[in-house]
Order: C-alpha cells, then structure tokens, then sequence
C-alpha cells in the first residue's frame, strides 16, 4: 500500500514485531490520563502479564486492559514474556464486567506470543479461563476495542480481541499460532518459519483486506504523534460506538465474527 | 540402567496408531492401562474392560451407539477455501475415510426419547480440527436449537485450529461462542462430552462454555500441547496429566461418564433441565 513508507516482507514485520518497541504501561500513559492501576482476579492471584485499570480518554472514562511483555530480564520472567496465566484473563473478565456495570468502554491493548503453556497454567484451566473471557465478551454491553501493538498469538490474543473493532499497529501480527509453530505442526520443522510467516497471512495488511481487522495504525518514529493519531481515532470511533444501543452493539458484535 | 533414570509413572503411548490399529491386530494394548485386549472383547462401543477408557470413534459409529433417530442438518453449508498447498486433497481424503462432509457431524436426534439438537466431531478428520466449515455447522446447530427451543448435546474431539485455514480458523472460536450466547440467553441447555482428545482451540471456546461439562473416562483434555509444555519446563510430565480425571479433581468437569451409560446419562440430564 502507498501509505507505507517501504513494503515489508511477513518475515520482516514478525521479527519488528517481537522487538519491545513500547511497553503497556508507555502505551496507556499515551492514551489516558489520570490511569489508576487496578489488580487481582478476585480468586488467588495478580497476574503482572496483564495491567488493567482505569483513566480519562479525553475526558470519558474507560477501562484499559493490556496484556505486557515487560523489558528488563525479571520483568520477562514474572510477565513469561507477555503470556498471560488463567487469573490474568479472569482479572480481565473482571474488569470487563465492572465496566458494563458503570457503562464505560473498554480498550484492550494485545502484544502476547500466546497464552501461557505451564503445567500449574494448564491446571488452574487456562483453556476454560480463555474460553470464558470470549463467551462473555459476547455479551458485554459496552463498546469494546481492541489493538493490537506487537504480537498477536492464538487464543491467548482472541481471549482479548472478541471486539467491536480490532485494529493492529503497522508492524504487528495476529495469527492462528505462530510461525514457529506452525512449522513444526505442519512440516514438523521449526525452521521453516520464514515460509510459514508467509503462508500465515498475519500481515495487517492481508488481515485488512479479509475485514479480520478494521484499522491499521500507522507507526511513527516521533511516538507523540502515533500517540496523538491513536487517540483521536480512538475518542472519534468510541463516539461512534457509544450512540448504539447496548443491545444493537452486542448483536453487531456477534454479526462481525458470523461472517467468519 | 535406562529402566531406573524413567518416572513411577507408565511412558505415554500414542493413542492415535493405536487406535489406528484396531481394525487390524487381534490383540491391541490399552493406550492407558497398557492391558493386552482380545479385539472381540472391545465390542462396538469400544472399550477397555480394564480401565474404560474409550478408544477414538468415527462420528458415525458413535453416533450409531447413541440413537437410531437422526436426522442430518445443513449438509452443505459453506463453500470451501482451500488454497493452502495441499489441503484440497488431505480434505477429500478425510471425507472418503470419515464419509462426512466436514470434522463434525450435525443433526436433530431423539436420545432416550429425548429431542436434542446433537453435533459429533470425528478425530479421524484431519484430527478434528476446527476448520470455517467445522465452525459453520456448530454455530448453525445452536442457531436452529435457538428457533426449536432445543438442547444442545456436542460431542467434541479435535486437536484445536486447522492450521490450513490460518486465522479463520481462530475466527471460529468467537463465531461459534456468539452462537452459545444467543442459544444460552434464549435459556436454553448446552451439554458438551468432552472425548478423547479435546484439546487447543475447542478446549479453549465451546468445549468449556457449556452448562453442564462431561467428560468420557481418561480422555485427554487440555488447551496447551503436552510436549510444548514439556519444551517450556524443561521437565516430564506425569502420565495423568490433562486426563479427565485429573480435570474433574480440579474442578472443571461436572461429572464423568462411561460409554455404556452416556445415552441415559445424558437424557436424564435433558429432563432434569427442562424448564416447567
């Protein structure tokens, strides 16, 4: 597309996307004001992987919940790069909930390699956890946008982006399983997965064009203004949003993912 | 000696050449128990004397164990993309085998004089997988179970997304919850049997979101690959991890029923339900 500066390969775009170009905590501090982090799943535990909490987008409240990779090594550790545990989308259900309660919209930001694969994950029921916080998303009665900002990988991302909107930073991906993955499933060879990255279509572009995401957000090397842009786009299509009944919004939301 | 370094625990066979084998051997070895079984003593429902496991079924045997009263929906749904180097033929080759049109079978059965809305997925499908087509039909069940004020039985055994069909097939995982939204506000029951295997992306979406989760006895459940796990700990895991049984003591299975049992079992649960 003309828009973009230079045509980047799939393989190019899944290495720029894996660079920890913005932290969560960077991200929200660019979008909202006044943020006031809010923890816990309410059951046994905070999972860090995931920052959720409260602030003013121009002036309207809303809850923002994203998913972080962290930087430094411990952060990696505590956060597993980004791939959040079953109390981490249970505290997102949470919050999901409390802002239907006070009809504020929710903005998700989403840069996970994919939910996380541990023996105490798997017992605590990461697969029921990531299928509750979709059923639910389903039915929530406010607005709901979902961007992704590095990598958006499987179930762990969907978990997150059963949205009204989802649109993904220019050097992003989203994509069924990762090209690594799918290499070693397909070919049972991991190192295939330049070709798999192709194969994939986890581009924003391709992911455009089938309508799997409604916007690109253009990156920018002044952050200030990738910033400036996503919130104006932000408070315009919330707008939009907010003058849809609750019920015509959740039926619009089922509508979008039937086409599928 | 090598005996001494294994765990306590018996190795994991592959299920899946076993199961492929029975057609063949005249004795076959439990993939659980590892109990030798005379194929004759199997039986049509399939099952380990031993242990009850359930050995993987074709939907249309499975089904054939659960009523003579079915009447096949939506047949042909969808039109399929199948552009991925390939695919059209491991398709073609899964319908031969399967004599199905995609990884899950749907229709309006009687159960037990129960009138259910009833879907069954085939592992021998391209191993189950959850392609467009797979998650048009299942969506479609709920949305006729909706209109006919029925409950939904769904019998669910895949290895998770068609990885051939890329990020449509992730697409299916919400699609088809959008369609147990509107089933489950109209107050409508979803029973779902989870069988051997259920795994990744169904674990992950209609397979949990049911009212009432069963499961058949051992059979493997759980949304991250065993050895991706194994890849990621750097350690074994124990030979009942993700069996049902396990998940029943964590608290994510309601109940767990053998074979035999399942068509009273799960009428019982239908009248139960119903709403006076």
């Amino acid at each position: 597309m003309k828009i973009f500066k230079k045509e980047l390969s799939p393989e190019q775009i899944v290495k720029l996307a894996r660079v920890d170009r913005f932290t969560a905590q960077q991200l929200i501090d660019g979008i909202v004001d006044d943020f006031f982090e809010l923890h816990g799943d309410r059951q046994n535990n905070d999972d860090c992987a995931i920052i959720g909490g409260l602030g003013y987008l121009a002036g309207r409240p809303v809850t923002v919940i994203a998913i972080d990779k962290g930087i430094t090594f411990q952060e990696k550790v505590q956060k597993h790069n980004g791939s959040p545990l079953p109390s981490g989308y249970r505290k997102a259900q949470r919050l999901m909930q409390q802002a239907a309660k006070f009809n504020r919209p929710i903005i998700t930001l989403i840069n996970t390699p994919g939910a996380y694969p541990g023996k105490e994950a798997e017992e605590l029921g990461q697969g029921q956890a990531i299928a509750e916080s979709i059923l639910q998303s389903m039915s929530l009665t406010v607005p709901i946008i979902a961007i992704i900002y590095g990598e958006g990988g499987s179930g762990g991302a969907l978990a997150l982006a059963t949205a009204d909107q989802v649109w993904m930073f220019e050097h992003s991906t989203y994509s069924v399983l990762s090209p690594e993955g799918f290499a070693a499933i397909l070919w049972k060879d991991a190192s295939r997965s330049d070709e798999a990255a192709q194969l994939l279509g986890l581009t924003p572009a391709e992911l455009l064009n089938k309508g799997i995401i409604e916007k690109i957000v253009p990156e920018h090397k002044k952050v200030e203004r990738l910033f400036e842009w996503l919130k104006q786009a932000l408070v315009t299509e919330l707008a939009q949003l907010m003058e849809q009944s609750s019920q015509e919004l959740v039926e619009n939301r089922r509508e979008r993912f039937c086409k599928f | 000696m090598k005996i001494f370094n294994k765990e306590h625990t018996l190795p994991q066979r592959d299920s899946k050449s076993i199961n492929e084998q029975i057609p063949d051997g005249m004795w076959i070895a439990c993939p659980i128990c590892h109990q030798s079984i005379y194929r004759n003593e199997l039986g049509t429902l399939k099952v380990c004397p031993e242990c009850k496991y359930g050995f993987r079924l074709k939907a249309r045997n499975r089904l054939a164990l659960l009523t003579t009263n079915f009447t096949e929906i939506n047949k042909d749904i969808m039109v399929e993309k199948t552009d991925f180097p390939g695919y059209a033929d491991k398709l073609q080759r899964a319908k031969t085998t399967t004599q199905l049109n995609e990884s899950v079978l749907t229709g309006i059965a009687i159960i037990d004089e129960q009138k259910v809305a009833l879907g069954i997925m085939d592992s021998y499908f391209i191993m189950g997988s959850l392609g467009a087509k797979t998650g048009a039909k299942i969506a479609k069940l709920f949305d006729i179970a909706t209109e006919q004020h029925l409950p939904v039985i769904l019998f669910t055994a895949s290895g998770g997304a068609r990885m051939q069909e890329g990020i449509n097939s992730l697409m299916q995982m919400a699609k088809v919850s959008a369609a147990i939204a509107r089933h489950s506000e109209a107050g409508l029951l979803y029973i779902s049997v989870l069988t051997d295997p259920t795994t990744g992306g169904v674990m992950a979406s209609f397979a949990m979101q049911a009212d009432i989760i069963v499961a058949e006895p051992h059979a493997l459940i759980g949304f991250a690959g065993r050895r991706v796990i194994e890849q990621t700990l750097h350690e074994k895991l124990p030979a009942d991890f993700q069996r049902a049984e396990l998940l029943q003591t964590s608290g994510f299975l309601d109940a767990i029923i053998q074979r035999p049992e399942l068509p009273t079992k799960l009428a019982l649960l239908v009248r139960l339900n119903e709403v006076k």
